[in-house]
């Protein structure tokens, strides 16, 4: 009796109402409303259709790379409290991280783990889409926001990848970069590059790396990179990618039931105008094929 | 289509009363025959249109250009292409040197003529640095495996082209002077070249 007081109270609070703006009573209007009217909700669909939830269409892809997003932002704060993305540091630091830090060695190994399956699940949420063709029409440009993503996310784990500063680190990240020496027009080694007057030391791999060999600058401007830049330009196109979904229809349908109903429609069309057609003179456009 | 017609000059009826807001200050002025209302090929909704944009669209080109520009340092502390590799009396015939591999990422090599030529240890497949392994007599690449002859000769593994050659020469004080930032290729037919070999 007095707990159903309290609650009352606190519901009819000026601070409760200012937040919830709906009650409880579940009609249709408060369910939309209960979506509607959270910031963090209102990119998702209001409806979503019954097969959409069934594991065997969507396999949850998008949702688990969304989730593993989410762990990776945790965890990488986490570690950003004891890692110095400097030269003299960086390695003794990721050592300090895995052998000394309380639960140091789990965060590390858990924001690691969740890049390897955020990259995993990114391909396997694009393999989804393109075969059950939800990239055809209206969802072209989700497709080319997911495509852009998918990149954003390829170069998350590239440059998470020079940050612990040992050999394996530093080397892959050289090999990598190399690649962008044979840039077209922009890498000092690409075709018609040496006509613009790219050298070592002015062209997009020197931009990348703030030198012209992996050292000091590059660890920071990949750290920069790692966490900053490319997370908040991939929070941004998440939120493009989730709206879109809503707007384009919600999650692409198998269309079953539609093309059933356009087929039977179709088929009755057919012969209401087979029995007007039959008795007058047959016009040649009418013919009914067998 | 009928607000084309008003930047145009507002003929048309149905632009008629937006063109009619921009235009009165031209109006106003009774001295000017009525004819001549029209000899402004521009209107002022057409110069702020383009002002307002121009300045928007420049001010991010600046802004651009600048941010790009930001991100090429002036100024690098990266070792010095240029070293002094000491004496040549140093180096016996027939010989690598991993001296100044770790400082300055260049092998001297002397062959047994005793010609001195300067490799820089850059593997040209993609960047690693191999190491000398004094038995088998090659540089071999440990990150895909290319393998190198003592000349810097590519012979197995994935590099494509044999490893560059350094400029080489004698300092004025008669030590060996390296530097790396000047090139020598084989296929280009340059290791012939002077500054690719030294015989002192």
């Amino acid at each position: 009796m007095r707990l159903d007081d309290v609650k009352k109270q606190i519901l009819n609070s000026q601070i409760w109402k200012s937040v919830f703006r709906h009650d409880y009573k579940d009609t249709q209007r408060n369910r939309f409303l209960q979506i509607l009217d959270n910031v963090f909700l209102h990119l998702h669909p209001t409806r979503v259709p019954r097969h959409a939830v069934h594991y065997g269409y969507t396999w949850g892809m998008g949702g688990i790379t969304f989730f593993l997003f989410l762990v990776l932002t945790v965890t990488g704060v986490v570690l950003m409290f004891y890692y110095r993305p400097t030269a003299e540091y960086a390695y003794a630091d990721m050592l300090y991280l895995k052998h000394d830090v309380p639960f140091g060695m789990f965060m590390r190994n858990m924001h690691r783990w969740a890049a390897h399956a955020m990259v995993i699940t990114t391909w396997l949420h694009m393999l989804r889409v393109f075969m059950t063709g939800s990239y055809k029409p209206p969802r072209e440009f989700n497709w080319m926001v997911g495509v852009i993503l998918l990149v954003l996310t390829l170069l998350l784990s590239f440059t998470g990848y020079l940050l612990p500063w040992d050999q394996l680190a530093i080397w892959a990240v050289t090999v990598g970069t190399n690649m962008a020496r044979a840039t077209p027009l922009l890498g000092h080694e690409g075709p018609f590059s040496s006509m613009l007057g790219f050298r070592p030391d002015n062209d997009v791999r020197f931009m990348l790396l703030g030198g012209t060999i992996v050292g000091p600058p590059a660890l920071l401007r990949f750290y920069v990179l790692h966490c900053i830049f490319l997370p908040l330009a991939a929070s941004v196109l998440m939120a493009v990618h989730f709206w879109r979904i809503r707007k384009d229809g919600n999650i692409s349908s198998p269309m079953e039931s539609e093309w059933k109903a356009v087929q039977s429609e179709e088929i009755a069309r057919r012969k209401m105008a087979d029995k007007t057609a039959a008795p007058a003179s047959k016009p040649v456009s009418a013919g009914t094929p067998e | 289509m009928a607000e084309e017609q008003t930047a145009d000059g507002g003929t048309t009826e149905a632009a008629a009363p937006q063109a009619g807001k921009a235009k009165p200050p031209l109006k106003a002025k009774g001295s000017q025959p009525s004819g001549e209302a029209n000899i402004w090929r521009y209107s002022r909704r057409d110069f702020f249109s383009v002002a307002g944009w121009g300045s928007f669209f420049l001010f991010f080109t600046v802004m651009l250009g600048g941010s790009l520009r930001y991100m090429f340092p002036r100024v690098l502390y990266e070792p010095s292409t240029k070293f002094k590799a000491g004496p040549p009396g140093e180096y016996p015939p027939d010989s690598v040197s991993e001296k100044y591999k770790k400082s300055n990422r260049v092998w001297i090599c002397r062959q047994q003529d005793g010609g001195f030529y300067a490799l820089i240890a850059i593997c040209t497949h993609l960047g690693c640095t191999p190491r000398w392994l004094e038995t088998d007599r090659k540089f071999k690449c440990p990150c895909h495996g290319s393998g190198f002859r003592m000349t810097g000769v590519n012979y197995e593994g994935p590099a494509p082209r044999p490893l560059e050659r350094a400029q080489i020469s004698l300092s004025e004080d008669g030590q060996l002077q390296v530097d790396s930032a000047v090139k020598f290729r084989y296929e280009l037919g340059e290791w012939g070249k002077p500054g690719s070999v030294l015989y002192v």
